[in-house]
């Protein structure tokens, strides 16, 4: 029985669905949503490839994009489809992959066995092959019809080319090419510990397991665990996880979830007009997105802050190329180093970091409307509505009119028209109080000469400049609601769904409960019975219970 | 070869052997005799065109009601294409209550016939999809999608809502995809398949017949997803299929030469206008050789980032913020963009009369459904949104005319477009967008 969980009874778990008094501070029992078939990410592909494969292998193609869906390319994983022009990709990616891993240097290496003979099959060595390689791609040992099947093409393949190792490549492109690879399809089986219900299979916490915390496929270690069962018990789960936080690939997990949840994705695409920004070269894009997945680990995992603190937080790193836009003197110019902003300075936070004032601005200005908008969106999931559709924009002026000088004098006269001020108002004073950073992240006090007002407020809360709007957002209770959201919405690959609602307030609680340690929230997570916790696949669309299945998001808005 | 590799797959695989069929689907023939060499009908082709913002109001062209076209300040670039096109204008987008997603539901609607609910709805396939279904099975790619913007996500295709057709943007990349190691040459004289080509067709059978199972745990949209999975690796089996089989003579096919190696790619205008130029190069060509028949073209979003260096707006953020020129009476430095958009249009158009087929030239035997977002961009409106259907499909469209619209819905537009292609449709759209009257002007 976990320590965690309490197994309630009926009546307690009716008790529940209203209030969690009365049983005590244990996890609320959930159903849980459908268990989710993701396609996998390009990071998680490649990631996969590297760590099966190792990193000779060169993975040259390029994936197609995923929707954003209630803020995480994670979510929207969940939807993917694959068209034919993304198979045509996969199969040739795959077949690059292949060719790479049996030729003559890696196949040393990645081949657990050396066949009779070059030119022709080999059974035997090919099983080996399949069933090591097999395990990892399709994150669970191949069934018998599965492993013939791969070892039936590597040695007819083999055969009608004359090559061992070609029929191999071919045996692996198939693999490549599964959707059983592809897609990470989520199996479950009856909870023998709550009679009705169901959760994920050892194989498939596993899969969550590694995704989330290295976003790779399961290793040896957690596929053996599944294996033998230690991933039904909260002792195994809790082995593993300790292990796996002890790795240093949770960096990189923890990374990918920011990413994810930072919508830093945009930076495959940014763009600086090199006349007006010419100090934004591609090293420093670069620099300015690793500067920023680098604090938030350090923060997060050695220092084990506060979340709230990377708000607020002075401390980052820096690199050469970013010296000269923080005005930072830069003792390793050819690496990184742990740097603190001086007191009093106008960076502190992550949110003043170059990669939110560059990435979420116009190529060649700022704009404090993306600016609030991704902080709505992004750290305190609000949803800002779509502009309206007819909007009469004859007020506007330009840069050049003497009387509009600066971004906060241009808005307040698009504000006066009604349809627009009512969502301008949300994000503009946000991002106006980031003002004194360009469109890519230098800071200025002015702007077409005049002096930038940087004041503003957030929900009630009143402050100066960017560093006080930092210390609103660290003290916003809405900002460690978010980030417990996205974070289990990415661990699950999809929103919290309404059945979900108490479970998800409990885990917010938990969470403060910690200090708003982000390493406590991920372990709340892997251990509980929710994360865990499917409802059987609905086959009918249309089914009666859908409601209860939607997003809380979804269900908010319409109401 | 077809039955080589049956057997082999019977041999080997337990016979996951999928039938071919390859020949050219005769009922898109034109009336007109034109042929290939061979003697066999000169395909028709599809595919869009896609520029965002529209035009000025008044700039784009005369809305006198004439029979003929009378281009405007904006349009010019197209004088010297008249005849090639015809241009729809005063047709409009009955929302039915639903809001209007600003340069999201003009363009939706102009291409699916339906309305969307709010951003990123999309339940309904666009054109290109709906005709790619019909005439796209039987060339190597069912469609090859391409923006010049540098970004795959700038694709107006899809079938619904989650599966949506990333484009290529790289021209080498392109070029390498269209003309690199899988391409077979129509015109070489001697043919002779690769051996891998049938393994890789092999394997993929094997895969999908091995797959098959997957289906079964699975919930009813995962179920949908994984149709669509099936469906592009039979279409891939298909495009190795055809490798195996000499293709047929295309005497106005010529192997383009290849991009520079430095590229650049980006939303800067005169990098997406040198890539637009690019891939619209190797297209043609992908076209003329048989790779295709359906290709989808996007010169600059609905919500165009194009700017020109050391300018700090976009196209479309100028749209909202340039005041109105009092001396001109409009926004100059937009007006500006409109043109280019133009003048891109035309050199796209000119791609295809470049390449001369059968009696005629490409851009005979291919409808192009041009179209922005916006009938004014400046009030998001999505009415009046500018559209010209371009070629004449075989001769199946008569071109060179202005249609006017008074308000009818846009979607008969989309509707005689699909009726043009062959498809056998008799009504298109939903709610106030479903018609039945096709513009029975424009067809032959």
């Amino acid at each position: 029985m976990s320590k965690h969980v309490k197994k309630l009874s009926v009546a307690c778990l009716i008790a529940v669905t209203f209030t969690l008094s009365g049983c005590g501070e244990s996890e609320p029992l959930t159903e849980g949503g459908e268990p989710q078939l993701r396609r996998l990410t390009e990071q998680q592909y490649r990631n996969t490839i590297r760590d099966v494969f190792g990193s000779n292998i060169i993975i040259a193609g390029r994936f197609d994009p995923l929707e954003r869906i209630d803020g995480l390319l994670a979510v929207g994983a969940s939807s993917a489809t694959i068209t034919p022009a993304a198979l045509e990709r996969y199969e040739a990616l795959g077949r690059s992959i292949a060719l790479q891993v049996v030729d003559g240097h890696n196949r040393k290496v990645i081949v657990p066995c050396e066949p009779v003979s070059n030119s022709a099959s080999d059974t035997a060595c090919a099983e080996q092959f399949v069933s090591t390689v097999g395990r990892f791609l399709f994150r669970r040992p191949l069934t018998d019809a599965e492993q013939s099947l791969y070892v039936k093409i590597a040695g007819s393949a083999g055969d009608t080319l004359g090559s061992f190792y070609d029929g191999l490549a071919y045996g692996l492109t198939g693999m490549l090419v599964s959707p059983k690879f592809l897609y990470v399809n989520e199996t479950i089986e009856p909870d023998p510990e709550a009679r009705g219900l169901h959760r994920l299979d050892g194989y498939s916490k596993a899969t969550r397991l590694s995704f989330l915390l290295w976003n790779t496929t399961p290793d040896n270690a957690l596929l053996s665990a599944a294996q033998n069962g230690e991933l039904g018990t909260e002792k195994g789960l809790e082995t593993q996880f300790n292990r796996m936080m002890a790795s240093s690939r949770i960096e990189h997990g923890l990374e990918s979830f920011f990413e994810d949840m930072l919508e830093f994705e945009r930076f495959d695409l940014i763009e600086k007009d090199p006349v007006i920004y010419p100090a934004f070269v591609l090293d420093v894009a670069d620099d300015a997105k690793e500067q920023t997945l680098r604090t938030l680990t350090h923060l997060l995992l050695e220092e084990e802050l506060d979340y709230r603190d990377i708000f607020t937080s002075r401390k980052t790193f820096i690199s050469g190329p970013l010296g000269p836009i923080y005005r930072a003197r830069v003792e390793n110019p050819t690496g990184w180093a742990p740097y603190e902003f001086p007191e009093g300075s106008p960076w502190a936070g992550v949110h003043t970091h170059l990669s939110f004032q560059a990435l979420f601005s116009h190529p060649g200005k700022s704009s404090p409307t993306l600016r609030g908008q991704a902080v709505r969106e992004h750290l305190l999931c609000q949803k800002i509505p779509e502009p309206p559709g007819d909007v009469d924009f004859s007020n506007f002026n330009d840069d050049a009119n003497p009387i509009n000088r600066t971004a906060r004098q241009r808005l307040s006269v698009h504000n006066q028209e009604a349809s627009c001020a009512g969502c301008h108002k949300l994000m503009d004073p946000i991002g106006l109080a980031m003002e004194q950073f360009d469109g890519a992240g230098q800071f200025r006090t002015k702007e077409n000469d005049t002096p930038i007002d940087t004041s503003g407020e957030l929900d009630g809360i009143t402050y100066t400049n960017a560093v006080g709007l930092g210390q609103a957002l660290h003290d916003n209770p809405s900002a460690p609601a978010c980030v417990t959201n996205r974070l289990y919405a990415y661990a699950a690959g999809r929103s919290p769904v309404n059945s979900e609602r108490q479970w998800m307030g409990f885990l917010e609680e938990k969470f403060a409960g910690t200090g708003y340690k982000i390493p406590e929230l991920l372990k709340e997570i892997v251990l509980s019975e929710a994360f865990y916790r499917v409802l059987p696949p609905s086959l009918d669309t249309t089914s009666a219970d859908a409601s209860e299945t939607q997003p809380l998001a979804a269900k908010e808005e319409k109401s | 070869m077809k039955s080589s590799r049956r057997s082999f797959l019977r041999g080997t695989f337990g016979g996951a052997a999928v039938g071919v069929g390859l020949p050219f689907l005769d009922c898109f023939l034109n009336d007109s005799g034109t042929a290939l060499a061979s003697g066999a009908p000169i395909p028709v082709r599809f595919g869009s065109w896609f520029w965002g913002l529209g035009h000025t109001p008044g700039r784009g062209i005369a809305m006198d009601g004439k029979p003929e076209i009378t281009f405007l300040e904006e349009t010019q670039p197209l004088v010297p294409y008249k005849n090639d096109l015809t241009y729809f204008n005063a047709f409009n987008t009955p929302l039915d209550g639903r809001p209007s997603a600003v340069h999201f539901s003009g363009w939706v609607a102009a291409k699916t016939g339906n309305v969307p609910r709010s951003f990123g709805d999309t339940p309904l396939p666009t054109l290109d999809v709906i005709i790619a279904d019909e005439i796209g099975s039987d060339t190597r790619f069912r469609s090859l999608d391409l923006s010049g913007t540098g970004s795959a996500r700038d694709s107006y295709t899809f079938r619904n809502s989650t599966s949506r057709n990333a484009a290529d943007v790289s021209p080498i990349a392109f070029y390498q995809r269209v003309f690199g190691s899988g391409f077979v040459d129509p015109n070489q004289a001697d043919f002779k398949p690769a051996p891998s080509v049938m393994v890789r067709s092999s394997v993929l059978s094997a895969v999908h017949e091995e797959s098959k199972d997957f289906i079964k745990t699975l919930g009813a949209s995962d179920r949908a997803r994984m149709d669509e999975y099936f469906t592009s690796i039979r279409q891939l089996e298909h495009q190795l299929d055809l490798q195996m089989e000499k293709p047929e003579v295309s005497e106005a096919c010529r192997i383009p030469t290849p991009p520079p190696e430095e590229e650049a790619l980006g939303i800067e205008l005169d990098v997406a206008q040198n890539n637009h130029k690019l891939l619209t190069e190797i297209l043609v060509m992908a076209l003329a050789c048989n790779q295709t028949r359906v290709f989808n073209m996007l010169y600059s979003q609905a919500l165009s980032l194009l700017r020109m260096r050391g300018e700090s707006f976009t196209h479309h953020t100028l749209t909202h913020e340039e005041p109105i020129d009092s001396e001109l009476g409009y926004q100059r430095r937009v007006a500006e963009l409109h043109v280019y958009s133009m003048e891109a249009l035309a050199t796209f158009i000119q791609a295809f009369k470049n390449i001369r087929e059968g009696d005629g030239t490409l851009l005979d035997n291919t409808l192009i459904f041009a179209n922005s977002d916006t009938g004014n961009s400046r009030v998001h409106s999505v009415d009046n949104i500018p559209i010209m259907l371009i070629g004449s499909a075989g001769g199946r469209l008569k071109t060179g005319l202005h249609i006017a619209g008074n308000g009818d819905p846009v979607s008969r537009i989309g509707l005689t477009t699909l009726q043009a292609m062959g498809i056998p449709v008799g009504s298109w759209g939903t709610g106030s967008l479903e018609t039945s009257r096709v513009i029975s002007e424009v067809l032959v």
